[in-house]
């Protein structure tokens, strides 16, 4: 398959630290890859940095997006192209309901006017595949929701969105077993529906038996210590990163 | 990587047009009793009227000029020609208004938004009201919305206007109060009987096109018993390198059981000085709100108050301010609980910007009557650059401790995080700023009316076009 996503040494700072040292790897076409790691590895930075967050800065290395590089662009380039992020923490923006803000974000992406009545008809469609209350689309963009709301709230945008490439960052911890489930549903759902690829940062062994996991990275100190198949994310959760990392 | 925030003058050609001011009949400029005598006799006041102007005008002579908030040193207020006469007496049939007035109002939405949605609408252009009409139902049920000077004149209502007029804000207030009972002219008069309900609005608007001017529109409105009325007030002008003054005067008298909601959106050009005084009397179980957008001006200074004077009256206050390069916005409101079992809430959002500097002020007092009073003041800022400035400064003054007085204020800037979350979903940073700007404003923008929230909208996104680089 074609390559989507090409990290090719990258190597990111933020507030004089390295966090990321010459971390290359590649995403194709259609293909759902986990990142794992211990906590500070890396991986949200990362995410991130793909996303174009300004909070991070390059260092050496580039970053291409279906064969373009994207290194230089912003995050709203980025976006159009179709690359989404999942946030850990969203932020709250308070007086922008959620449907509304669905609706300019998706018309931004596809430069067409987006008609209500279509709007709206696809957000309780989206809404439906994650058991949410149709009130949601009216409440203020994640303002008082809870973590587990946030999340679901963030895989409804990736439904909505529709990106060519997710990266979805820890978007299953923290929640019960059903919201576990239900965020599973929605990852199935936009692979149903969109084929799109998945880079999921994740420590949670029942997501992951639910997905059919292509390539498997290690990223440890911020560098990647260790690729492998779907296979080798199993095994590291049974049995801990220890061994790979000191492989190092 | 650092953002630069670069921002762009907006675009106000919607308000700058003008027309040359040489059409109209100016009186020579400053402040004297040969001024005053000379509006008067081109007024035809009635005598008590006459020696009310000339009264301000010596209590505007021994009142020193205000020395706190924002600086009106740029003022030359000996200069400032205080009236015009536009060259048309009032008129009640759009058609007869004058071509060039015509446009400048057909150009700003009236009376287009008079045929939608008004029950009435005015019109004043420098210093006079050119147009005024009120649907013929809404006369019929006894309503009254007309030119206060010709009212003043109509002996049905020239007896209630000598007992309400500047009785709510004497001239000793301040220095402009008194300013504007020497020279005010122009205004509405407002009358809604016992019992009647105005379900649609009535509108004016102020439009002052002369240069180096000053507009002192004077607002009268008494509600009866258990009437409802909702007002708009809307003002523009354009920009001329001399300042201009507002110095108007609002005041309302809210009876027993009745209702009064006073929407203004304000935007005058960027080098007016808005000193404006309004008032409101809420009698028993009454109610007032008012609605408030601050866009223009250079130095504005705008604290409607509320007296709360009957057991069981209320008053609720929603507020924006909006100050970018150049402005000074003193803004806020007072209310004065004088009464038990009154009830007040005040909810304001200020944005600075380009070294825009919004003060906020908030007064309540309780008066040892006002047992079993409740108040809350919630105000909140939020400052879009790091030269921009926001204050505020909240009074509390409370007489009995039967009483339960609150007040929450909160300042902030829009994150970085906000606009990276926004932007990783392909709105461009300069749309992500302006939507979080609108959801800032928007719990204030849903209090105005639709065509009004609709212009802040606009205004928002012209304030916020060109504000990254």
């Amino acid at each position: 398959m074609s390559e989507l996503l090409k990290t090719d040494k990258l190597t990111v700072c933020a507030e004089g630290k390295e966090l990321l040292h010459e971390a290359s790897l590649t995403v194709g076409e259609g293909e759902t890859h986990v990142l794992m790691g211990p906590n500070g590895a890396g991986k949200s930075t990362l995410g991130c940095t793909v996303m174009g967050s300004p909070e991070y800065s390059i260092t050496g290395g580039r970053i291409f997006f279906d064969g373009e590089d994207i290194t230089e662009e912003t995050a709203d380039k980025r976006a159009r192209r179709g690359i989404f992020l999942s946030f850990q923490n969203p932020v709250e923006i308070p007086g922008i309901t959620l449907s509304e803000f669905l609706r300019n974000a998706a018309e931004q992406l596809t430069g067409r006017r987006i008609k209500l009545f279509e709007h709206k008809k696809e957000l309780a469609k989206a809404m439906a595949v994650l058991d949410m209350d149709p009130s949601y689309g009216d409440r203020e963009l994640n303002v008082g929701f809870s973590g587990g709301e946030k999340k679901k709230a963030e895989i409804l945008q990736l439904l909505m969105l529709k990106p060519r490439l997710a990266i979805l960052d820890e978007t299953d911890s923290g929640l019960d077993v059903d919201a576990v489930k239900t965020v599973s549903k929605g990852i199935e759902e936009y692979r149903r529906s969109v084929s799109g690829s998945l880079l999921i940062i994740t420590h949670n062994a029942k997501i992951l038996e639910e997905l059919n996991v292509d390539k498997t990275h290690i990223l440890s100190g911020g560098r990647i210590v260790r690729e492998g198949s779907g296979a080798l994310a199993a095994e590291v959760l049974e049995s801990g990163f220890e061994k790979y990392i000191d492989g190092v | 990587m650092k953002q630069k925030t670069q921002v762009d003058d907006i675009d106000r050609s919607l308000y700058d047009f003008r027309f040359e001011e040489n059409e109209g009949d100016f009186l020579d400029s400053g402040i004297t009793p040969e001024i005053i005598n000379e509006i008067s006799d081109e007024k035809n006041d009635p005598d008590w009227m006459r020696q009310h102007r000339l009264r301000c005008l010596e209590v505007y002579r021994r009142t020193p000029m205000v020395s706190w908030g924002a600086s009106v040193e740029g003022l030359d207020i000996d200069n400032i020609v205080t009236y015009i006469r536009p060259k048309t007496r009032m008129n009640t049939d759009w058609e007869s208004v004058p071509d060039n007035i015509k446009e400048t109002f057909e150009r700003l939405g009236i009376p287009q938004a008079e045929r939608e949605s008004l029950a009435g609408v005015g019109a004043q252009y420098d210093s006079e009201l050119v147009y005024h009409n009120v649907r013929k139902e809404v006369a019929e049920s006894g309503v009254v919305y007309t030119d206060l000077e010709g009212a003043m004149h109509d002996p049905r209502y020239a007896e209630i206007i000598r007992s309400h007029f500047m009785k709510l804000v004497p001239p000793t207030d301040h220095k402009f109060a008194a300013l504007h009972g020497a020279v005010w002219s122009g205004g509405s008069f407002v009358y809604v009987p016992k019992n009647v309900h105005l379900e649609i609005p009535l509108q004016s608007y102020f439009r002052l096109n002369a240069k180096g001017a000053g507009q002192f529109e004077h607002t009268l409105i008494i509600l009866e018993e258990n009437s409802y009325l909702h007002f708009i007030e809307g003002c523009s002008a354009p920009k001329y390198y001399e300042a201009g003054l507002h110095a108007g005067c609002v005041e309302l008298y809210v009876g027993k059981g009745a209702a009064l909601r006073y929407s203004t959106i304000e935007n005058w050009s960027k080098n007016m000085y808005n000193l404006n005084t309004k008032r409101a009397i809420v009698q028993e179980n009454g109610r007032i709100e008012w609605v408030s957008g601050s866009f223009g001006s250079h130095v504005s200074y705008l604290y409607p108050m509320s007296i709360l004077n009957g057991r069981g009256a209320s008053a609720e206050f929603t507020g924006i301010t909006f100050a970018g390069e150049g402005q000074d916005l003193d803004t806020g409101a007072k209310i004065v609980h004088n009464a038990p079992d009154t009830s007040s809430y005040m909810n304001t959002k200020s944005i600075s910007k380009s070294g825009g500097k919004s003060t906020f002020r908030s007064a309540v007092q309780v008066n040892e009557n006002a047992c079993g009073s409740k108040s809350s003041v919630s105000c909140e800022s939020l400052m879009l650059d790091n030269i921009s400035r926001s204050d505020t400064v909240p009074v509390i003054d409370v007489k009995t401790d039967k009483c339960d007085v609150g007040h929450e204020a909160k300042i902030g800037r829009i994150s970085n995080e906000a606009i990276f979350y926004l932007t990783s979903r392909g709105l461009t940073e300069e749309e992500a700023r302006a939507m979080i700007v609108r959801g800032f404003a928007d719990n204030v923008s849903k209090e105005l009316p639709l065509e009004y929230a609709v212009e802040m909208n606009n205004l928002i996104k012209l304030e916020m076009h060109g504000s990254i680089g």
